[in-house]
């Protein structure tokens, strides 16, 4: 069986494998065919305000030197000769190669992805739970419309009352950035980096709980008309037990499904609720890469949110079917 | 009370929330388009002032009335999303029918094209298309119309093939009907209730994908009154206390979109009694 399994295993993680590079290339080819379409002047954004000083002459020059005049598929080629290699070019922008600038935002957005991610997971479990259980009830009720509210409301704009609630009226929260203003790097405590987070953490969390709170409310609501309940039910098991027991784990893997499959979602919300709190992450520079019309940098943003979706995707598949032995069951049988 | 009763009282309750849905977007339409030259109407003597009795929400920085800034905002939303909607249902509609109808190659360059566009952030690949067609209100129609069909191709894709499954259709084709005419008659009808409801669901999301790219100032010209591009200028001067400035325009498409969201779920529950889908 072992010998057996480890194998099945491997070639499993090699498919996967192979299905992100052709997907990547895919990405690669469309985004980079999108850029080459637009309307961009990218001397003009190179340069800046200076572009009305620049001659034909030197456009021409930069144009050459840019390779600017060579055909689309010599440039692509190029291109994907550089990302092979790991050069993935300069971000004019942030004055930083593409990879430096993505991996040290990448680090300052993980904190409040992961924190977000996990508000929103507990959060939303714990109140699907709540409403499943108590179907049709008036807490089931309450919950079920504060999510479809939720659900309908523009994140930013949660963003934007939080921010005048909690940090201007209030106080407590400090308004923009991720450390205190005026504070040497080496001075900033990890209570203070806490401190700056936690609205945009709660902002972002906003995204994800709606899908959790009701998949999980279904879920346990199915769980609870399931045959084995009703017999635990017969043999005198009741409230919070009951559904501690026969209910949670049921309701579980949907959930995880969700919530590792919703990678994607989490970053765009981050664009969103970073923009409001001027917190300097990923999804930030991905609006001001937009904004500067930085396009290597954009397209890298591109390729690094596609395996950042596609192995929250696979985390998510490999946890599911940990959760629910039936989901394992359908997925050997799907790649036989 | 009888179920009988009960049913039709159900329907009755339908039929009156979907109403009353359909009513908040007219009134905000007509309402938005009455609006359209009292939102770009300065007063610079009253400038960022707190709502009163002649200004219901207020003043801007300009000393523009935010109640018809809001009001044009909505119309534009309702008209992006709409323009968008129908787009991208068509596409998604479009792409099922292909995939059904042109056999399994067809049908295998479609999931493949579903899955690449849930491949990447839904934010990052509206970012790109915006950037890519050069920002606009047109670009940003465009742009939402392309990146929402995949879940409804899916959708409609998996309708079409159980109906394709079914025992009439395989009748029908021992009866020498072709492949067209089997898509014309049988599965289109099929599809009609699937098709409408999910280009009325794609609205909010299509709504609140065109204000997250005018907030970010990606979208439409910031000097259109967008939902999107007032809550991007009320951020300045939030800090100072002026909340009319980002509260109110937020509630407003809070309560469109939800107002769209009752149509779509309420005619799904006309269309289809039986749907328990979330």
């Amino acid at each position: 069986m072992l010998t057996e399994g480890v194998p099945a295993a491997l070639r499993g993680f090699a498919g996967r494998l192979g299905r992100l590079v052709l997907l990547l290339v895919a990405v690669a080819v469309a985004s980079f065919a999108l850029m080459v379409n637009s309307p961009v002047d990218l001397v003009a954004a190179y340069v800046g305000a200076d572009v009305a000083s620049l001659g034909p002459e030197q456009r021409a020059l930069i144009e050459e030197r840019w390779g600017l005049n060579d055909p689309a598929h010599e440039r692509f080629l190029a291109w994907l000769g550089n990302l092979v290699r790991g050069d993935f070019g300069f971000s004019a922008t942030f004055n930083q190669p593409v990879l430096e600038v993505i991996g040290d935002k990448f680090l300052a957005s993980l904190a409040l992805m992961a924190l977000a991610w996990l508000l929103s997971g507990v959060l939303g479990f714990g109140l699907g739970l709540l409403a499943g259980a108590r179907q049709g009830r008036a807490t089931d009720r309450v919950i079920t419309w504060w999510a479809y509210t939720l659900a309908s409301a523009p994140t930013f704009w949660v963003g934007l009352l939080l921010l005048y609630v909690f940090a201007v009226s209030l106080n407590w929260a400090p308004v923009c950035c991720a450390v205190p203003i005026g504070v040497p790097a080496a001075d900033v405590t990890l209570l203070d980096r806490l401190h700056h987070l936690v609205l945009p953490a709660v902002t972002l969390s906003v995204v994800g709980i709606a899908p959790v709170v009701l998949h999980t409310r279904q879920a346990v609501i199915e769980a609870l008309a399931g045959d084995h309940v009703a017999f635990a039910r017969a043999q005198g098991e009741r409230g919070f037990g009951l559904i501690r027991h026969r209910v949670v784990r049921n309701a579980a893997a949907p959930a995880l499904l969700l919530q590792f499959s919703s990678l994607g979602e989490l970053f765009g919300g981050s664009v969103l609720a970073e923009q409001v709190f001027s917190y300097p992450g990923l999804g930030a520079a991905t609006t001001t890469a937009a904004l500067n019309q930085d396009v290597p940098l954009l397209l890298g943003i591109a390729l690094f949110t596609t395996v950042l979706v596609f192995t929250g995707n696979a985390i998510g598949d490999r946890v599911h079917a940990g959760v629910d032995p039936r989901a394992a069951l359908a997925d050997a049988r799907r790649s036989r | 009370m009888t179920t009988v009763e009960r049913g039709t009282d159900r329907r009755r309750r339908t039929l009156a929330q979907l109403a009353a849905s359909v009513l908040v977007v007219l009134v905000v339409l007509v309402a938005g388009t009455l609006a359209v030259d009292a939102a770009q109407t300065t007063g610079l003597a009253s400038r960022n002032e707190a709502p009163t009795l002649g200004h219901w929400f207020g003043t801007d920085w300009l000393g523009r009335d935010v109640l018809a800034r809001v009001l044009a905002g909505l119309r534009l939303s309702l008209v992006v999303g709409t323009s968008a909607a129908v787009l991208s249902a068509l596409i998604a509609l479009v792409l099922a029918s292909a995939a059904t109808v042109g056999g399994p190659r067809v049908d295998a360059v479609v999931g493949w094209l579903v899955d690449l566009f849930l491949a990447l952030p839904h934010l990052v690949l509206l970012i790109l298309l915006a950037f890519a067609l050069g920002g606009g209100t047109e670009a940003v129609i465009v742009a939402v119309a392309v990146t929402h069909w995949p879940t409804l191709t899916r959708v409609l894709r998996g309708r079409a093939k159980e109906v394709v499954a079914a025992d009439f259709v395989s009748v029908s084709a021992h009866l020498g009907r072709g492949r067209w005419w089997i898509a014309r008659r049988h599965v289109t009808g099929h599809l009609a209730g699937q098709f409408l409801v999910g280009l009325v669901l794609l609205f909010p999301h299509a709504i609140l994908h065109e204000a997250a790219l005018s907030f970010l100032g990606l979208g439409v010209d910031p000097a259109e009154p967008s939902i999107g591009v007032l809550l991007a200028e009320s951020m300045r001067y939030l800090s100072a206390g002026a909340w009319w400035l980002a509260v109110l325009p937020g509630l407003c498409l809070l309560v469109v979109v939800k107002a769209v969201d009752g149509i779509g779920e309420n005619l799904r529950a006309l269309l289809n009694p039986r749907s328990h889908h979330l």
